[in-house]
């Protein structure tokens, strides 16, 4: 709790950035975000766009699993139905790019109520499986549904439209994504104010005690499942508008596990968490990328271990937060926050 | 007075083993009623056939009348039957506020589109819960000082107020608390007491409790039902019950090995 | 109806899938005992194939004496990795414990890509090749002796669970660690035995497994399949690692003959499916009643 910051109302007590400093850094981070296309270069920008659609996706799965507490291993699986309802749509439409985008969400939301049924008679790591199998019955319609996915070799898409501005360069996808990305978090936010969100984390403490307390199980669960796979549609649908190529190994299994860890190695049941888990989880790859291109000149053959080092740093990051910091990079982000606020005091 | 809730010849087994038989007793309307007996006498089982989670193999139990059967237990929640646990149930990973405010589930309205977006009648119905459960529960039960802390944070006690303070977010006809007092020191237990008491006079609420607790059962209770290894030994004002000598029997034990055998066996010639 | 043809792809289905029996006990002792779905076993399984290409092919040993040293290698990893990685998380929420056995399964991938590179391999070849005939039906007899072999091993567990005091400690400790420690059982050990055996099981099938259809980086999706067959089976469940096992072996090997490589993984998950709907706790298993 924040000292010498009494408040005078229900509302301002609610709010989500309650004190003015917090507003200022708010309003500096929102104004940087705004402002970086213009001084960063190319690859930047790239990354910028990559982070915002693994904000998106990692913050739906952290509904799902962080909050809710349903496990998932199908997240590719609907990130890949946003994909493809994008591709085809685009294809075979005259649609604008935001009705495209509204659709991918939508029928990857109700993909994600079918894969959540089973949660009725199953719980826990059963449920994880099921969804498993989820997405590789996905992987296999995508992969052989010819006729609408273009089979192995996949759709590719025209640039997005919108309000006639074809939208090419990073640049110009950048305003698109990362404005979503915002909006989708603070949505996400504003859910967890309202009884909707309560009851997703009473599911994941005590299913008993919420169903005793009026919390209809299934009804909630499933709006989870909706609610979460609706924001990997979104981000399915960006990812396929960037590349501009959809195809089955556009969202393979290792996919899934990548959120998975993006959201506990962010912290889970923490939306912040979620942003620095996908952010940290994106960029660490491109990091080992820039020191393998660094050590090149003095090991030519650094590359080839790139790709086993990746797996290798992964896997030990997944394994290392767990084990030590289990409450992950939000934790860490707290405590550099407590140590701040109450410099120079140390207690 | 009438009874708001009946249980009639109410029967319940897992398996070979039965937890309750035959077990029928009234709960008169606004009083303060008290459920007694040794461990594993099928309170704790009682209790869940009332929230609807085991289905009695036979007897029925009727709530303002109307016979519950297959209700499920989030629509009881809605009817207005409130439960607390015996271990505390609360949700870890929320403050005392929002445990509060999930109390309040069933009588409010917001979806999940209007979640998202939150400004506008999200907001108000959060608002308003806010209000209702600030002035009439947390300054009830003088728990706002910690409202914001994490309900993991909290001494036993104050866990179990913050329990009995998201029962009452359910707006509830029928309270039902198990062991209430378990646990706590005196100064605890009269606070609790009072609390129940101040609800059954201000609240118009009927408290069916599972309490082990003698002198408290005996002080605040309206009317007392004893249970036994499953079945109704007795029921009726508290003077009444403490002096029927089975309850007495079934608490203390008796040396009348006679008596006891009998009451075990009955067909059995006792020597 | 060939007959012929679906018997002999029954016989090659069946030996794989008494392959996966043997993986699905190593994974099925290790559950029993810690209650940990491991979903890195395909990786051990290839870790210690690939430490049988080292011994046997980059040290030129004898096939007969590196086998003993890669399933040695592959428990002791087992070992390592329970005592190292799965221990510190005693008592931490199921999903954490198998996002850990996914990071470690990620590790050894990549180690194993860096120490032998990406390409797929062949494992020096030691089995018998005179061609094996049931009646009239051809089985490869890589196939047929690894399936020998492994079963070899299968019985020899299934014996001494039943029978020796270590087996008793492992269900033991299964049903109530408190009460096995308190009988004077040493859970940690149980623990890090279990570990121990249930990767000897599932590095000697995965030397077989290798043998037979070649060794990549990629190895360990076989752990999907293993899944598949422990969920049908009962997690904690040895005859349904048994049942399962040979059942889903065989499926996916006659999936994939009749209607092509592609539909094997969609076969098996069918499967899943199924068994999640009607029996969610698996044939055999057994099903935990929660408290009120």
């Amino acid at each position: 709790m924040r000292i010498g910051d009494a408040k005078q109302s229900y509302e301002a007590d609610e709010a989500i950035w309650t004190s003015s400093t917090q507003k200022i850094w708010l309003a500096i981070f929102l104004f940087a975000l705004a402002a970086f296309p213009f001084f960063a270069d190319s690859y930047l920008l790239y990354m910028g766009c990559l982070v915002g659609i693994a904000v998106i996706s990692t913050t739906g799965l952290n509904i799902l699993t962080g909050f809710t507490g349903l496990i998932s291993l199908g997240q590719a699986g609907f990130m890949g139905v946003g994909g493809y309802t994008v591709a085809w749509l685009s294809l075979n439409t005259a649609l604008p790019f935001p009705v495209t985008l509204l659709l991918a969400g939508l029928l990857a939301a109700a993909v994600g109520i079918l894969v959540g049924l089973p949660s009725l008679r199953v719980k826990g790591l059963y449920l994880a499986i099921a969804t498993l199998a989820a997405s590789v019955f996905l992987h296999f319609i995508f992969a052989q549904w010819e006729s609408v996915t273009g089979g192995m070799g996949g759709l590719s898409l025209e640039p997005a439209h919108l309000f006639g501005l074809t939208l090419q360069s990073d640049f110009e996808m950048y305003f698109v994504i990362v404005p979503l990305a915002v909006l989708m978090v603070l949505a996400a936010k504003n859910v967890f104010r309202t009884r909707v969100g309560r009851a997703f984390i009473a599911i994941r403490d005590r299913d008993i005690s919420a169903e005793i307390l009026g919390i209809n199980l299934l009804r909630y669960k499933l709006m989870s499942f909706a609610l979460s796979s609706f924001y990997a549609g979104v981000a399915g649908g960006l990812f396929a508008y960037f590349y501009r190529v959809v195809t089955p190994e556009s969202f393979p299994l290792s996919m899934s596990i990548f959120y998975l860890a993006a959201v506990i190695v962010g912290g889970m049941g923490n939306l912040l968490g979620g942003i620095l888990g996908a952010a940290f989880m994106t960029l660490i790859p491109e990091a080992l990328n820039l020191l393998t291109a660094a050590l090149t000149p003095f090991y030519p053959n650094a590359p080839i271990f790139m790709s086993p080092m990746l797996e290798i740093i992964f896997g030990a990051l997944i394994v290392g937060f767990l084990i030590f910091e289990p409450h992950g990079l939000a934790e860490i982000w707290h405590r550099i926050r407590r140590f701040f606020s109450l410099w120079p005091f140390r207690n | 007075m009438s009874s708001i809730l009946e249980i009639n010849n109410l029967s319940l087994s897992f398996g070979g083993v039965k937890a309750l038989q035959d077990v029928s007793f009234q709960v008169p309307e606004n009083t303060v009623t008290t459920v007694i007996g040794p461990n594993g006498a099928g309170k704790t089982s009682l209790f869940n056939c009332i929230s609807g989670f085991y289905k009695p193999q036979q007897g029925t139990i009727r709530y303002q009348g109307e016979i519950l059967a297959g209700v499920k237990p989030p629509v009881r929640a809605a009817m207005g039957l409130a439960r607390t646990f015996q271990n505390i149930a609360l949700f870890r990973g929320m403050t005392v506020l929002d445990n509060i405010k999930l109390g309040a589930h069933v009588h409010m309205k917001s979806g999940l589109l209007g979640s998202l977006a939150y400004f506008g009648a999200a907001r108000r119905e959060e608002m308003a819960v806010r209000q209702h459960v600030e002035q009439h529960i947390i300054d009830f039960l003088e728990i706002d000082h910690i409202r914001r802390k994490p309900v993991a944070s909290l001494s036993y006690g104050l866990q179990k107020r913050v329990e009995l303070a998201r029962a009452l977010a359910m707006r509830p006809k029928v309270l039902m608390l198990d062991e209430p007092v378990a646990g706590m020191n005196r100064e605890e237990k009269e606070d609790m007491a009072r609390f129940i008491l101040d609800i059954r006079e201000e609240w118009g609420v009927t408290v069916l409790m599972v309490e082990h607790d003698m002198s408290m059962v005996m002080d605040i209770s309206d009317h007392i039902a004893v249970l036994n290894f499953g079945q109704v030994i007795t029921e009726g004002l508290p003077s009444e019950v403490q002096n029927n000598p089975e309850v007495i029997e079934a608490y203390l034990g008796t040396s009348d090995m006679d008596s006891l055998r009998k009451k075990l066996n009955p067909e059995c010639e006792v020597a | 109806m060939d007959w012929l043809f679906f018997g002999e792809i029954s016989l090659a289905g069946l030996a794989m899938g008494g392959l996966y029996a043997l993986i699905s006990l190593g994974f099925v002792i290790i559950y029993k005992a810690t209650k940990v779905i491991n979903f890195a076993i395909g990786e051990i399984m290839m870790f210690a194939a690939y430490l049988f290409l080292a011994f046997a092919g980059g040290m030129e040993m004898s096939p007969w004496v590196a086998l003993p040293l890669a399933v040695l290698g592959g428990s002791v990893l087992g070992g390592v990795i329970e005592k190292v990685m799965i221990r510190p998380m005693l008592g931490e929420s199921a999903i954490s414990v198998v996002m850990v056995t996914i990071g470690v399964a990620s590790i050894l991938v990549g180690l194993v890509e860096l120490i032998w590179g990406a390409d797929p391999q062949l494992l020096p070849s030691f089995l018998p090749r005179k061609p094996v005939f049931i009646g009239e039906m051809y089985l490869a007899p890589k196939i047929a002796y690894g399936f020998l072999i492994g079963a070899g091993l299968l019985i020899v567990y299934l014996l001494y669970f039943r029978f020796s005091r270590g087996g008793v400690a492992l269900r033991a400790t299964a049903s109530d660690q408190a009460a096995a420690y308190s009988m004077g059982i040493n859970v940690r050990r149980v623990f890090n035995l279990s570990w121990v055996f249930g990767s000897l099981a599932a590095s000697l099938a995965g030397v077989l497994v290798a043998a037979t259809g070649g060794l990549s980086p990629q190895f360990g999706a076989i752990g999907l399949s293993v899944l598949v067959v422990v969920i049908v089976g009962g997690l904690d469940s040895i005859l349904g690692a048994l049942v399962a096992g040979l059942f889903i072996g065989w499926l996916e090997t006659v999936a994939g003959a009749y209607l092509g490589g592609e539909y094997r993984m969609p076969a098996t998950f069918a499967v899943l499916a199924v068994i999640l709907v009607i029996r969610p706790y698996g044939l055999f298993g057994t099903h935990e009643i929660e408290r009120v």
